[in-house]
Protein backbone atom coordinates (compact mmCIF):
# COMPACT_ATOMS: atom_id res chain seq x y z
CA UNK A 1 0.00 0.00 0.00
CA UNK A 2 1.59 3.49 -0.94
CA UNK A 3 1.70 6.10 1.70
CA UNK A 4 -1.58 8.60 1.22
CA UNK A 5 -0.39 12.34 0.75
CA UNK A 6 -1.72 15.57 2.83
CA UNK A 7 -1.59 18.45 2.19
CA UNK A 8 -0.44 21.30 4.97
CA UNK A 9 -4.11 21.26 6.53
CA UNK A 10 -3.80 17.55 7.08
CA UNK A 11 -6.62 16.88 4.41
CA UNK A 12 -5.92 13.76 2.02
CA UNK A 13 -5.04 14.42 -1.64
CA UNK A 14 -6.65 11.91 -3.62
CA UNK A 15 -5.13 12.89 -6.79
CA UNK A 16 -1.74 14.43 -7.21
CA UNK A 17 -0.15 15.20 -10.74
CA UNK A 18 3.26 15.84 -10.99
CA UNK A 19 4.97 18.72 -13.85
CA UNK A 20 2.74 16.78 -16.27
CA UNK A 21 3.78 16.82 -19.91
CA UNK A 22 2.70 15.12 -23.15
CA UNK A 23 3.65 16.50 -26.88
CA UNK A 24 2.16 14.90 -30.16
CA UNK A 25 5.07 15.63 -32.27
CA UNK A 26 5.92 19.11 -32.13
CA UNK A 27 2.78 20.22 -30.23
CA UNK A 28 2.60 20.24 -26.54
CA UNK A 29 -0.69 19.64 -25.65
CA UNK A 30 -0.21 19.30 -21.95
CA UNK A 31 2.78 21.54 -20.48
CA UNK A 32 3.65 21.11 -16.46
CA UNK A 33 0.41 20.88 -14.92
CA UNK A 34 0.12 19.94 -11.26
CA UNK A 35 -3.47 19.02 -10.24
CA UNK A 36 -3.72 18.45 -6.60
CA UNK A 37 -7.64 17.35 -5.75
CA UNK A 38 -8.58 16.89 -1.89
CA UNK A 39 -10.46 13.91 -1.34
CA UNK A 40 -13.98 14.52 -1.58
CA UNK A 41 -13.96 17.61 -3.69
CA UNK A 42 -15.63 19.06 -6.53
CA UNK A 43 -12.99 20.67 -8.83
CA UNK A 44 -13.23 21.95 -12.17
CA UNK A 45 -10.71 22.34 -15.32
CA UNK A 46 -11.72 24.32 -17.61
CA UNK A 47 -9.93 26.01 -21.03
CA UNK A 48 -10.56 26.96 -24.46
CA UNK A 49 -10.95 24.62 -27.07
CA UNK A 50 -7.90 22.74 -27.55
CA UNK A 51 -6.28 23.61 -24.30
CA UNK A 52 -5.66 20.19 -23.73
CA UNK A 53 -8.64 19.64 -21.26
CA UNK A 54 -9.51 15.95 -22.33
CA UNK A 55 -6.04 15.36 -23.21
CA UNK A 56 -5.30 15.87 -19.34
CA UNK A 57 -8.40 13.00 -18.73
CA UNK A 58 -6.35 10.40 -21.22
CA UNK A 59 -3.78 10.63 -19.16
CA UNK A 60 -4.93 10.28 -16.09
CA UNK A 61 -6.83 7.09 -17.20
CA UNK A 62 -3.67 5.07 -19.24
CA UNK A 63 -5.04 6.03 -22.55
CA UNK A 64 -1.95 8.14 -23.28
CA UNK A 65 1.67 7.47 -21.32
CA UNK A 66 2.83 11.17 -20.45
CA UNK A 67 6.46 12.49 -22.04
CA UNK A 68 7.02 13.09 -18.58
CA UNK A 69 5.43 13.56 -14.99
CA UNK A 70 3.52 11.48 -12.92
CA UNK A 71 0.35 10.75 -11.74
CA UNK A 72 -0.68 9.65 -8.10
CA UNK A 73 -4.08 7.98 -6.39
CA UNK A 74 -4.03 8.12 -3.24
CA UNK A 75 -0.72 8.19 -2.76
CA UNK A 76 -0.14 5.42 -5.08
CA UNK A 77 1.89 6.06 -8.96
CA UNK A 78 -0.56 5.19 -11.18
CA UNK A 79 1.69 6.66 -14.16
CA UNK A 80 1.32 4.39 -17.84
CA UNK A 81 -1.00 1.97 -16.10
CA UNK A 82 -3.92 0.51 -18.34
CA UNK A 83 -6.88 1.99 -19.12
CA UNK A 84 -8.33 -1.12 -17.38
CA UNK A 85 -6.23 -1.26 -14.47
CA UNK A 86 -6.64 2.45 -13.68
CA UNK A 87 -10.28 1.95 -13.59
CA UNK A 88 -9.89 -1.33 -11.16
CA UNK A 89 -7.85 1.57 -9.35
CA UNK A 90 -10.82 3.68 -8.84
CA UNK A 91 -11.00 6.17 -11.49
CA UNK A 92 -13.91 6.26 -14.07
CA UNK A 93 -14.82 8.38 -16.62
CA UNK A 94 -17.27 9.88 -19.39
CA UNK A 95 -16.18 10.85 -22.83
CA UNK A 96 -17.12 14.41 -23.97
CA UNK A 97 -17.96 12.44 -27.42
CA UNK A 98 -20.70 9.36 -25.87
CA UNK A 99 -19.40 6.38 -26.12
CA UNK A 100 -22.03 3.92 -25.00
CA UNK A 101 -22.71 0.40 -25.15
CA UNK A 102 -25.25 1.61 -27.97
CA UNK A 103 -26.85 -1.48 -28.55
CA UNK A 104 -27.07 -3.22 -24.98
CA UNK A 105 -29.72 -1.58 -23.21
CA UNK A 106 -29.70 0.61 -20.35
CA UNK A 107 -29.64 -1.42 -18.16
CA UNK A 108 -26.56 -3.99 -19.37
CA UNK A 109 -24.93 -0.36 -19.57
CA UNK A 110 -24.78 -0.56 -16.16
CA UNK A 111 -24.32 -4.08 -15.48
CA UNK A 112 -21.17 -3.49 -18.14
CA UNK A 113 -20.14 -0.99 -15.09
CA UNK A 114 -20.47 -3.67 -12.31
CA UNK A 115 -18.91 -6.49 -14.20
CA UNK A 116 -15.68 -6.88 -11.94
CA UNK A 117 -17.48 -6.64 -8.68
CA UNK A 118 -20.06 -9.82 -10.00
CA UNK A 119 -17.60 -12.91 -8.91
CA UNK A 120 -18.36 -15.72 -10.78
CA UNK A 121 -16.62 -17.52 -13.30
CA UNK A 122 -17.20 -18.41 -17.19
CA UNK A 123 -17.73 -22.00 -15.96
CA UNK A 124 -19.83 -21.06 -13.13
CA UNK A 125 -21.78 -18.83 -15.99
CA UNK A 126 -22.11 -21.43 -18.57
CA UNK A 127 -23.22 -24.16 -16.26
CA UNK A 128 -25.63 -21.48 -14.44
CA UNK A 129 -24.41 -22.71 -10.57
CA UNK A 130 -25.62 -21.21 -7.90
CA UNK A 131 -23.49 -18.28 -7.85
CA UNK A 132 -24.19 -17.06 -11.10
CA UNK A 133 -27.85 -17.10 -10.67
CA UNK A 134 -27.50 -15.03 -6.88
CA UNK A 135 -24.93 -12.28 -8.32
CA UNK A 136 -27.39 -11.71 -11.11
CA UNK A 137 -30.43 -11.31 -9.26
CA UNK A 138 -28.71 -9.09 -6.85
CA UNK A 139 -26.02 -7.18 -9.22
CA UNK A 140 -29.40 -6.54 -11.54
CA UNK A 141 -31.07 -5.10 -8.53
CA UNK A 142 -27.67 -3.14 -7.56
CA UNK A 143 -27.97 -1.64 -11.17
CA UNK A 144 -31.61 -0.52 -10.88
CA UNK A 145 -31.13 0.99 -7.94
CA UNK A 146 -28.08 3.30 -9.64
CA UNK A 147 -30.26 3.97 -12.88
CA UNK A 148 -32.69 4.81 -9.95
CA UNK A 149 -30.05 7.70 -8.96
CA UNK A 150 -30.01 9.20 -12.56
CA UNK A 151 -34.13 9.21 -13.12
CA UNK A 152 -33.15 6.19 -15.37
CA UNK A 153 -35.23 3.18 -14.12
CA UNK A 154 -37.77 3.54 -16.52
CA UNK A 155 -35.65 3.83 -19.42
CA UNK A 156 -34.12 0.34 -18.06
CA UNK A 157 -34.74 -2.04 -20.98
CA UNK A 158 -34.61 0.63 -24.01
CA UNK A 159 -31.20 0.16 -26.12
CA UNK A 160 -28.96 3.01 -24.75
CA UNK A 161 -28.78 4.01 -28.61
CA UNK A 162 -32.55 5.22 -27.90
CA UNK A 163 -32.24 7.57 -25.48
CA UNK A 164 -32.32 11.01 -25.60
CA UNK A 165 -29.18 12.91 -25.75
CA UNK A 166 -29.28 14.11 -22.46
CA UNK A 167 -30.36 11.03 -20.63
CA UNK A 168 -27.49 9.29 -22.50
CA UNK A 169 -24.94 11.78 -20.85
CA UNK A 170 -26.45 10.61 -17.47
CA UNK A 171 -26.49 6.66 -18.20
CA UNK A 172 -22.48 7.54 -18.93
CA UNK A 173 -21.86 8.92 -15.64
CA UNK A 174 -24.43 5.76 -14.09
CA UNK A 175 -22.19 3.55 -15.95
CA UNK A 176 -18.63 5.26 -14.29
CA UNK A 177 -20.42 4.90 -10.89
CA UNK A 178 -21.50 1.72 -11.45
CA UNK A 179 -17.55 0.31 -11.75
CA UNK A 180 -17.22 1.49 -7.89
CA UNK A 181 -14.62 4.55 -7.98
CA UNK A 182 -12.82 7.11 -5.44
CA UNK A 183 -12.15 9.53 -8.37
CA UNK A 184 -14.76 10.76 -10.91
CA UNK A 185 -13.92 12.33 -14.31
CA UNK A 186 -16.43 14.20 -16.35
CA UNK A 187 -15.56 15.36 -19.75
CA UNK A 188 -18.32 18.04 -20.50
CA UNK A 189 -20.90 16.21 -18.76
CA UNK A 190 -23.73 19.38 -20.21
CA UNK A 191 -22.56 19.94 -23.34
CA UNK A 192 -25.74 20.18 -25.52
CA UNK A 193 -27.79 19.92 -22.61
CA UNK A 194 -30.72 22.69 -22.44
CA UNK A 195 -30.86 24.66 -19.12
CA UNK A 196 -33.26 22.32 -17.72
CA UNK A 197 -31.58 19.53 -18.18
CA UNK A 198 -27.76 20.89 -17.13
CA UNK A 199 -29.75 22.21 -13.61
CA UNK A 200 -31.17 18.35 -13.21
CA UNK A 201 -27.29 17.15 -14.08
CA UNK A 202 -25.95 19.55 -11.08
CA UNK A 203 -28.59 18.14 -8.52
CA UNK A 204 -27.72 14.50 -9.67
CA UNK A 205 -23.88 15.40 -9.65
CA UNK A 206 -24.25 17.19 -6.14
CA UNK A 207 -26.59 14.21 -4.74
CA UNK A 208 -23.71 11.50 -5.19
CA UNK A 209 -21.28 13.54 -4.65
CA UNK A 210 -23.05 13.65 -1.02
CA UNK A 211 -24.12 9.77 -0.98
CA UNK A 212 -21.18 8.21 -2.47
CA UNK A 213 -18.80 10.23 -1.00
CA UNK A 214 -16.97 10.61 -4.32
CA UNK A 215 -14.13 13.11 -5.63
CA UNK A 216 -15.05 14.62 -8.84
CA UNK A 217 -12.90 16.43 -11.69
CA UNK A 218 -14.79 17.93 -14.54
CA UNK A 219 -14.05 19.53 -17.43
CA UNK A 220 -16.67 22.15 -18.51
CA UNK A 221 -17.57 24.79 -21.29
CA UNK A 222 -20.68 25.84 -19.40
CA UNK A 223 -19.98 28.99 -16.70
CA UNK A 224 -22.92 28.52 -15.01
CA UNK A 225 -22.48 24.73 -13.56
CA UNK A 226 -18.88 25.00 -13.20
CA UNK A 227 -19.43 28.45 -10.76
CA UNK A 228 -22.26 26.56 -9.73
CA UNK A 229 -20.84 23.65 -8.00
CA UNK A 230 -16.96 23.25 -8.36
CA UNK A 231 -15.03 24.54 -5.39
CA UNK A 232 -11.68 24.87 -6.93
CA UNK A 233 -10.68 25.57 -10.57
CA UNK A 234 -7.55 25.12 -12.89
CA UNK A 235 -7.63 27.13 -15.85
CA UNK A 236 -5.58 25.74 -18.76
CA UNK A 237 -4.73 27.51 -21.80
CA UNK A 238 -2.41 26.25 -24.32
CA UNK A 239 -1.61 23.28 -22.44
CA UNK A 240 -0.15 25.27 -19.84
CA UNK A 241 -1.96 26.24 -16.19
CA UNK A 242 -2.98 29.57 -16.46
CA UNK A 243 -4.73 29.57 -13.29
CA UNK A 244 -5.79 27.85 -10.07
CA UNK A 245 -7.67 28.33 -6.82
CA UNK A 246 -10.55 29.25 -5.66
CA UNK A 247 -13.70 29.18 -8.21
CA UNK A 248 -14.36 32.59 -6.99
CA UNK A 249 -10.91 34.01 -7.12
CA UNK A 250 -9.86 32.26 -10.44
CA UNK A 251 -12.84 33.55 -12.82
CA UNK A 252 -12.28 37.31 -11.31
CA UNK A 253 -8.49 36.52 -12.43
CA UNK A 254 -8.10 39.29 -15.46
CA UNK A 255 -5.83 37.16 -17.65
CA UNK A 256 -8.63 34.37 -16.96
CA UNK A 257 -11.02 36.66 -18.59
CA UNK A 258 -9.21 37.57 -21.32
CA UNK A 259 -8.05 34.10 -22.10
CA UNK A 260 -11.23 32.34 -21.85
CA UNK A 261 -14.03 34.32 -21.75
CA UNK A 262 -12.79 36.70 -24.47
CA UNK A 263 -14.12 39.74 -22.74
CA UNK B 1 -42.23 -18.02 -17.90
CA UNK B 2 -38.77 -16.40 -19.14
CA UNK B 3 -36.61 -19.57 -18.66
CA UNK B 4 -39.19 -20.70 -20.71
CA UNK B 5 -38.75 -18.10 -23.38
CA UNK B 6 -35.21 -18.21 -23.11
CA UNK B 7 -34.40 -21.62 -24.04
CA UNK B 8 -37.12 -22.50 -26.46
CA UNK B 9 -34.72 -22.58 -29.26
CA UNK B 10 -33.32 -25.47 -27.64
CA UNK B 11 -36.67 -27.11 -26.34
CA UNK B 12 -37.76 -26.64 -30.27
CA UNK B 13 -34.46 -28.77 -31.80
CA UNK B 14 -34.72 -31.43 -28.89
CA UNK B 15 -38.58 -31.84 -29.65
CA UNK B 16 -37.42 -32.21 -33.42
CA UNK B 17 -34.70 -34.56 -32.64
CA UNK B 18 -36.51 -36.83 -30.84
CA UNK B 19 -39.53 -37.14 -33.10
CA UNK B 20 -37.64 -37.78 -36.05
CA UNK B 21 -35.37 -40.55 -33.54
CA UNK B 22 -38.78 -42.37 -33.80
CA UNK B 23 -39.71 -41.69 -37.31
CA UNK B 24 -35.86 -43.75 -38.01
CA UNK B 25 -37.24 -46.24 -35.55
CA UNK B 26 -40.06 -46.73 -37.68
CA UNK B 27 -37.57 -47.01 -40.02
CA UNK B 28 -39.48 -44.04 -42.06
CA UNK B 29 -36.94 -41.92 -42.61
CA UNK B 30 -34.65 -42.27 -45.60
CA UNK B 31 -30.94 -42.09 -46.02
CA UNK B 32 -31.06 -38.96 -47.77
CA UNK B 33 -33.10 -37.23 -45.09
CA UNK B 34 -30.75 -38.57 -42.65
CA UNK B 35 -27.43 -36.99 -44.21
CA UNK B 36 -29.98 -34.12 -44.75
CA UNK B 37 -30.02 -33.52 -41.34
CA UNK B 38 -26.41 -34.20 -40.42
CA UNK B 39 -25.68 -31.80 -42.80
CA UNK B 40 -28.15 -29.19 -41.52
CA UNK B 41 -27.23 -30.06 -37.72
CA UNK B 42 -23.25 -29.10 -38.39
CA UNK B 43 -24.21 -25.85 -40.24
CA UNK B 44 -26.18 -24.74 -37.12
CA UNK B 45 -22.77 -25.19 -35.07
CA UNK B 46 -20.67 -23.67 -37.37
CA UNK B 47 -23.09 -20.75 -37.77
CA UNK B 48 -24.39 -20.12 -33.87
CA UNK B 49 -20.10 -20.44 -33.02
CA UNK B 50 -19.28 -17.90 -35.73
CA UNK B 51 -21.76 -15.52 -34.70
CA UNK B 52 -20.03 -15.24 -31.05
CA UNK B 53 -16.84 -14.06 -32.85
CA UNK B 54 -18.75 -12.13 -35.56
CA UNK B 55 -21.92 -11.31 -33.71
CA UNK B 56 -21.24 -10.76 -30.49
CA UNK B 57 -17.80 -9.63 -30.21
CA UNK B 58 -17.52 -8.16 -33.19
CA UNK B 59 -14.52 -9.07 -35.26
CA UNK B 60 -14.70 -10.47 -38.93
CA UNK B 61 -13.55 -13.94 -38.90
CA UNK B 62 -12.85 -15.18 -42.42
CA UNK B 63 -11.54 -18.22 -41.30
CA UNK B 64 -13.83 -20.40 -39.90
CA UNK B 65 -13.56 -23.04 -41.87
CA UNK B 66 -10.03 -23.21 -40.88
CA UNK B 67 -11.10 -24.34 -37.06
CA UNK B 68 -13.48 -26.61 -38.82
CA UNK B 69 -10.90 -28.71 -40.60
CA UNK B 70 -8.50 -28.42 -37.25
CA UNK B 71 -11.38 -30.83 -35.69
CA UNK B 72 -12.18 -32.77 -38.52
CA UNK B 73 -8.43 -33.85 -39.46
CA UNK B 74 -7.20 -34.11 -35.79
CA UNK B 75 -10.37 -35.36 -34.55
CA UNK B 76 -10.72 -37.80 -37.78
CA UNK B 77 -7.24 -39.06 -37.16
CA UNK B 78 -7.63 -40.32 -33.49
CA UNK B 79 -11.00 -41.59 -34.72
CA UNK B 80 -9.24 -43.55 -36.82
CA UNK B 81 -6.58 -44.37 -34.11
CA UNK B 82 -9.08 -45.31 -31.39
CA UNK B 83 -11.35 -47.30 -33.46
CA UNK B 84 -9.27 -50.35 -33.54
CA UNK B 85 -8.68 -50.30 -29.75
CA UNK B 86 -12.07 -48.62 -28.37
CA UNK B 87 -14.41 -50.29 -31.28
CA UNK B 88 -16.83 -48.06 -33.24
CA UNK B 89 -18.64 -46.62 -30.40
CA UNK B 90 -19.12 -43.25 -28.50
CA UNK B 91 -16.19 -43.75 -26.56
CA UNK B 92 -13.88 -43.20 -29.87
CA UNK B 93 -16.76 -40.81 -30.84
CA UNK B 94 -16.49 -38.64 -27.52
CA UNK B 95 -12.37 -38.43 -27.50
CA UNK B 96 -12.07 -37.67 -31.00
CA UNK B 97 -14.82 -34.97 -30.33
CA UNK B 98 -12.57 -33.74 -27.57
CA UNK B 99 -9.35 -34.04 -29.46
CA UNK B 100 -10.89 -31.99 -32.28
CA UNK B 101 -12.28 -28.79 -29.82
CA UNK B 102 -9.19 -28.59 -27.98
CA UNK B 103 -6.75 -28.46 -31.13
CA UNK B 104 -9.10 -26.01 -33.05
CA UNK B 105 -9.53 -24.11 -29.29
CA UNK B 106 -5.73 -23.83 -29.24
CA UNK B 107 -5.47 -22.68 -32.77
CA UNK B 108 -8.58 -19.77 -31.85
CA UNK B 109 -5.90 -18.55 -29.33
CA UNK B 110 -3.23 -18.25 -31.45
CA UNK B 111 -5.60 -15.97 -33.80
CA UNK B 112 -7.22 -14.25 -30.87
CA UNK B 113 -3.21 -13.07 -30.03
CA UNK B 114 -3.00 -11.32 -33.53
CA UNK B 115 -6.83 -9.91 -33.17
CA UNK B 116 -5.81 -8.18 -29.84
CA UNK B 117 -3.64 -5.60 -31.98
CA UNK B 118 -5.14 -5.69 -35.38
CA UNK B 119 -8.34 -3.96 -36.17
CA UNK B 120 -11.06 -4.78 -38.86
CA UNK B 121 -10.02 -5.85 -42.22
CA UNK B 122 -6.79 -6.38 -41.02
CA UNK B 123 -7.79 -9.20 -38.69
CA UNK B 124 -10.12 -10.50 -41.20
CA UNK B 125 -7.17 -10.76 -44.25
CA UNK B 126 -5.36 -12.86 -41.08
CA UNK B 127 -8.23 -15.13 -40.02
CA UNK B 128 -8.32 -15.66 -44.03
CA UNK B 129 -4.76 -16.92 -44.74
CA UNK B 130 -5.23 -18.92 -41.43
CA UNK B 131 -8.31 -20.46 -43.19
CA UNK B 132 -5.94 -21.19 -46.53
CA UNK B 133 -2.54 -22.47 -44.70
CA UNK B 134 -4.65 -25.10 -42.56
CA UNK B 135 -5.96 -26.23 -45.46
CA UNK B 136 -2.43 -26.12 -47.84
CA UNK B 137 -0.70 -27.76 -44.93
CA UNK B 138 -3.15 -30.69 -44.59
CA UNK B 139 -3.16 -30.94 -48.43
CA UNK B 140 0.70 -31.66 -47.99
CA UNK B 141 1.20 -33.98 -45.53
CA UNK B 142 2.02 -37.24 -46.53
CA UNK B 143 -0.32 -40.33 -47.50
CA UNK B 144 0.34 -42.47 -43.91
CA UNK B 145 -0.10 -39.17 -41.62
CA UNK B 146 -3.36 -37.27 -43.12
CA UNK B 147 -3.52 -38.76 -46.23
CA UNK B 148 -2.42 -35.53 -48.10
CA UNK B 149 -4.13 -34.46 -51.13
CA UNK B 150 -6.79 -37.15 -51.37
CA UNK B 151 -7.22 -36.80 -47.92
CA UNK B 152 -8.41 -38.60 -44.62
CA UNK B 153 -9.74 -41.77 -45.10
CA UNK B 154 -11.27 -44.49 -43.47
CA UNK B 155 -13.03 -42.22 -40.60
CA UNK B 156 -15.32 -44.82 -38.63
CA UNK B 157 -18.94 -44.13 -39.38
CA UNK B 158 -21.56 -44.38 -36.82
CA UNK B 159 -24.80 -46.02 -38.03
CA UNK B 160 -25.91 -43.96 -41.19
CA UNK B 161 -29.62 -43.69 -39.82
CA UNK B 162 -28.67 -42.36 -36.47
CA UNK B 163 -25.77 -40.16 -36.70
CA UNK B 164 -27.84 -37.37 -36.55
CA UNK B 165 -29.26 -37.63 -33.55
CA UNK B 166 -25.87 -37.27 -32.19
CA UNK B 167 -25.29 -34.23 -34.57
CA UNK B 168 -28.35 -32.80 -33.06
CA UNK B 169 -26.77 -33.45 -29.53
CA UNK B 170 -23.85 -31.30 -30.23
CA UNK B 171 -26.06 -28.47 -31.76
CA UNK B 172 -27.88 -28.91 -28.21
CA UNK B 173 -24.20 -28.76 -26.23
CA UNK B 174 -23.42 -25.91 -28.66
CA UNK B 175 -26.51 -23.42 -27.69
CA UNK B 176 -26.37 -24.57 -23.85
CA UNK B 177 -22.82 -23.39 -23.69
CA UNK B 178 -22.71 -20.60 -26.00
CA UNK B 179 -26.25 -18.83 -24.88
CA UNK B 180 -25.47 -19.11 -21.19
CA UNK B 181 -21.92 -17.48 -21.79
CA UNK B 182 -23.90 -14.30 -23.85
CA UNK B 183 -26.36 -14.32 -21.15
CA UNK B 184 -24.35 -13.52 -18.22
CA UNK B 185 -21.59 -10.65 -17.20
CA UNK B 186 -19.62 -12.64 -19.68
CA UNK B 187 -21.55 -11.88 -22.68
CA UNK B 188 -22.16 -8.55 -21.73
CA UNK B 189 -18.20 -8.03 -21.53
CA UNK B 190 -18.15 -9.40 -24.96
CA UNK B 191 -21.00 -7.04 -26.21
CA UNK B 192 -19.66 -4.21 -24.44
CA UNK B 193 -16.06 -4.68 -25.99
CA UNK B 194 -18.00 -5.28 -29.89
CA UNK B 195 -20.03 -1.58 -28.88
CA UNK B 196 -17.13 0.63 -27.57
CA UNK B 197 -13.82 -0.92 -27.06
CA UNK B 198 -12.35 2.31 -25.42
CA UNK B 199 -15.29 2.53 -23.42
CA UNK B 200 -15.04 -1.02 -22.53
CA UNK B 201 -11.73 -0.61 -21.55
CA UNK B 202 -12.38 2.51 -19.49
CA UNK B 203 -14.99 0.92 -17.74
CA UNK B 204 -12.38 -2.31 -16.10
CA UNK B 205 -13.40 -4.94 -18.62
CA UNK B 206 -10.38 -6.88 -19.70
CA UNK B 207 -10.22 -6.23 -23.76
CA UNK B 208 -7.43 -9.42 -23.56
CA UNK B 209 -9.10 -11.95 -21.90
CA UNK B 210 -11.90 -11.83 -23.22
CA UNK B 211 -11.65 -11.72 -27.12
CA UNK B 212 -9.18 -14.60 -26.51
CA UNK B 213 -12.32 -16.33 -25.14
CA UNK B 214 -14.32 -15.60 -27.61
CA UNK B 215 -12.17 -16.86 -30.41
CA UNK B 216 -11.25 -19.67 -28.56
CA UNK B 217 -14.80 -20.83 -27.65
CA UNK B 218 -15.76 -20.21 -31.22
CA UNK B 219 -13.00 -22.48 -32.85
CA UNK B 220 -13.35 -25.14 -30.35
CA UNK B 221 -17.14 -25.27 -31.65
CA UNK B 222 -15.57 -25.29 -35.29
CA UNK B 223 -13.66 -27.96 -34.09
CA UNK B 224 -16.34 -29.97 -33.18
CA UNK B 225 -17.97 -29.08 -35.78
CA UNK B 226 -15.37 -30.86 -38.11
CA UNK B 227 -15.17 -33.79 -36.10
CA UNK B 228 -18.48 -34.45 -36.49
CA UNK B 229 -18.35 -33.83 -39.97
CA UNK B 230 -15.35 -36.18 -40.26
CA UNK B 231 -17.91 -38.87 -38.94
CA UNK B 232 -20.58 -38.19 -41.60
CA UNK B 233 -17.22 -38.63 -44.37
CA UNK B 234 -15.76 -42.14 -45.04
CA UNK B 235 -13.02 -39.98 -47.01
CA UNK B 236 -12.82 -36.57 -47.43
CA UNK B 237 -10.31 -34.03 -48.59
CA UNK B 238 -9.19 -30.27 -47.36
CA UNK B 239 -9.69 -28.74 -50.49
CA UNK B 240 -13.27 -28.20 -49.48
CA UNK B 241 -12.49 -26.42 -46.06
CA UNK B 242 -11.36 -22.79 -48.05
CA UNK B 243 -12.78 -19.67 -48.12
CA UNK B 244 -15.29 -20.44 -49.74
CA UNK B 245 -16.47 -22.27 -47.25
CA UNK B 246 -16.23 -19.92 -44.08
CA UNK B 247 -17.76 -16.47 -46.71
CA UNK B 248 -21.00 -19.33 -46.84
CA UNK B 249 -20.75 -19.45 -42.67
CA UNK B 250 -20.67 -15.75 -42.58
CA UNK B 251 -23.28 -15.42 -44.97
CA UNK B 252 -25.46 -17.38 -42.67
CA UNK B 253 -24.40 -15.82 -39.38
CA UNK B 254 -25.03 -11.95 -41.94
CA UNK B 255 -28.41 -13.53 -43.20
CA UNK B 256 -29.55 -15.02 -39.92
CA UNK B 257 -29.01 -11.06 -38.14
CA UNK B 258 -25.85 -10.11 -36.44
CA UNK B 259 -26.14 -11.34 -33.02
CA UNK B 260 -28.92 -13.10 -33.07
CA UNK B 261 -28.57 -17.18 -32.25
CA UNK B 262 -32.13 -17.83 -33.40
CA UNK B 263 -31.51 -15.53 -36.78
CA UNK B 264 -28.64 -17.60 -37.17
CA UNK B 265 -29.91 -21.40 -36.80
CA UNK B 266 -32.81 -19.99 -39.11
CA UNK B 267 -30.56 -19.11 -41.89
CA UNK B 268 -28.08 -22.16 -41.70
CA UNK B 269 -31.26 -24.52 -42.14
CA UNK B 270 -32.28 -22.10 -45.35
CA UNK B 271 -28.76 -22.58 -46.41
CA UNK B 272 -28.67 -25.87 -46.40
CA UNK B 273 -31.73 -26.63 -48.11
CA UNK B 274 -30.14 -23.90 -50.73
CA UNK B 275 -27.30 -25.47 -51.11
CA UNK B 276 -29.01 -29.25 -52.08
CA UNK B 277 -31.02 -27.09 -54.20
CA UNK B 278 -27.93 -25.44 -55.73
CA UNK B 279 -26.13 -28.33 -56.15
CA UNK B 280 -28.90 -30.60 -57.80
CA UNK B 281 -29.41 -27.69 -60.68
CA UNK B 282 -26.07 -26.20 -60.78
CA UNK B 283 -23.90 -28.95 -62.39
CA UNK B 284 -20.57 -29.45 -64.12
CA UNK B 285 -19.27 -25.87 -64.92
CA UNK B 286 -22.29 -24.34 -63.23
CA UNK B 287 -21.38 -25.39 -59.82
CA UNK B 288 -19.00 -22.48 -59.33
CA UNK B 289 -22.15 -19.83 -59.26
CA UNK B 290 -23.35 -21.38 -56.23
CA UNK B 291 -20.55 -19.25 -54.43
CA UNK B 292 -21.78 -15.99 -56.79
CA UNK B 293 -24.75 -16.09 -55.50
CA UNK B 294 -23.26 -16.53 -51.99
CA UNK B 295 -21.07 -13.44 -52.40
CA UNK B 296 -24.26 -11.53 -53.69
CA UNK B 297 -26.54 -12.51 -51.26
CA UNK B 298 -23.80 -11.04 -48.95
CA UNK B 299 -23.63 -7.84 -50.62
CA UNK B 300 -27.08 -7.20 -50.79
CA UNK B 301 -27.77 -7.93 -47.09
CA UNK B 302 -24.99 -5.42 -46.35
CA UNK B 303 -26.31 -2.59 -48.57
CA UNK B 304 -29.82 -3.22 -47.05
CA UNK B 305 -28.82 -3.24 -43.61
CA UNK B 306 -26.26 0.22 -43.94
CA UNK B 307 -27.25 2.03 -46.82
CA UNK B 308 -28.79 5.24 -45.91
CA UNK B 309 -31.13 4.70 -49.33
CA UNK B 310 -32.90 2.23 -47.40
CA UNK B 311 -33.47 3.61 -43.95
CA UNK B 312 -37.43 4.58 -44.54
CA UNK B 313 -37.51 1.07 -45.91
CA UNK B 314 -35.90 -0.80 -43.21
CA UNK B 315 -38.24 1.43 -40.84
CA UNK B 316 -41.01 0.36 -42.49
CA UNK B 317 -40.70 -3.41 -43.16
CA UNK B 318 -38.54 -3.81 -39.89
CA UNK B 319 -39.22 -7.50 -38.72
CA UNK B 320 -39.18 -6.90 -34.97
CA UNK B 321 -41.45 -3.74 -35.49
CA UNK B 322 -44.26 -5.87 -37.42
CA UNK B 323 -44.51 -8.26 -34.33
CA UNK B 324 -44.58 -5.33 -31.56
CA UNK B 325 -47.57 -4.18 -34.49
CA UNK B 326 -49.59 -7.65 -34.61
CA UNK B 327 -48.44 -7.79 -30.46
CA UNK B 328 -49.89 -4.48 -29.92
CA UNK B 329 -53.08 -5.23 -32.14
CA UNK B 330 -54.14 -8.22 -30.41
N1 LIG C 1 -3.66 11.82 -30.19
C1 LIG C 1 -3.33 13.07 -30.54
N2 LIG C 1 -2.41 13.29 -31.49
C2 LIG C 1 -2.08 14.56 -31.85
N3 LIG C 1 -2.62 15.65 -31.32
C3 LIG C 1 -3.55 15.51 -30.35
C4 LIG C 1 -3.96 14.21 -29.93
N4 LIG C 1 -4.90 14.36 -28.97
C5 LIG C 1 -5.07 15.68 -28.82
N5 LIG C 1 -4.26 16.36 -29.65
C6 LIG C 1 -4.16 17.83 -29.71
O1 LIG C 1 -3.93 18.32 -28.43
C7 LIG C 1 -4.61 19.55 -28.25
C8 LIG C 1 -5.48 19.48 -27.03
O2 LIG C 1 -6.61 18.68 -27.34
P1 LIG C 1 -7.73 18.35 -26.27
O3 LIG C 1 -8.68 17.43 -26.92
O4 LIG C 1 -7.11 17.88 -25.02
O5 LIG C 1 -8.41 19.77 -26.07
P2 LIG C 1 -9.61 20.15 -25.12
O6 LIG C 1 -9.08 21.11 -24.12
O7 LIG C 1 -10.28 18.95 -24.59
O8 LIG C 1 -10.54 20.94 -26.13
P3 LIG C 1 -12.15 20.95 -26.27
O9 LIG C 1 -12.67 21.95 -25.33
O10 LIG C 1 -12.37 21.34 -27.68
O11 LIG C 1 -12.62 19.57 -25.98
C9 LIG C 1 -5.36 19.84 -29.52
O12 LIG C 1 -4.60 20.73 -30.29
C10 LIG C 1 -5.44 18.49 -30.18
O13 LIG C 1 -5.47 18.62 -31.58
MG1 LIG D 1 -12.08 18.06 -24.81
Amino acid sequence: MAEKIFDADGNEIILKTDHLCIQFGGLKAVNDVNLEIKKGELYGLIGPNGAGKTTVFNILTGVYKPTSGRVYLSGEDITGKSPMDVNKKGIARTFQNIRLFSNLTVLENVMVGLSNQIPCSVFESVFRLPRHKKSEKEYTERAHELLKVFGLDEFADYLASNLPYGKQRKLEIARAMATNPTLLLLDEPAAGMNPNETQELMDDITFIRKNFGITILLIEHDMKLVSGICEKLTVLNFGTELAKGNTSDVLADAEVVRAYLGE
Amino acid sequence: MGKFKNNINCIAIAAFTVIFAVLSLLGVVKASTANLLEDIAIKIILAVSLSLVVGFLGELSLGHAGFMCVGAYLGGKMSVILVEPLGNGFLTLIVSLLVGALCAAACGFLIGLPALRLRGDYLAITTLAFGEIVKTIFMNTSKESFGGPEGLTDTPRFDKNYFYIVCFVMVLVTLFVIQNLIRSKHGRALKAIRDNEIAARATGINITNYKLLGFVISAAFAGIAGVLFSFTKTNFSSQMFDYNYSIEILVIVVLGGMGSINGSIIAAVLVTFLNRYLANILTGNLAVLKDLIYALVLIAIVIYNNAPAFADFREKHNARKLIEKVKGGS
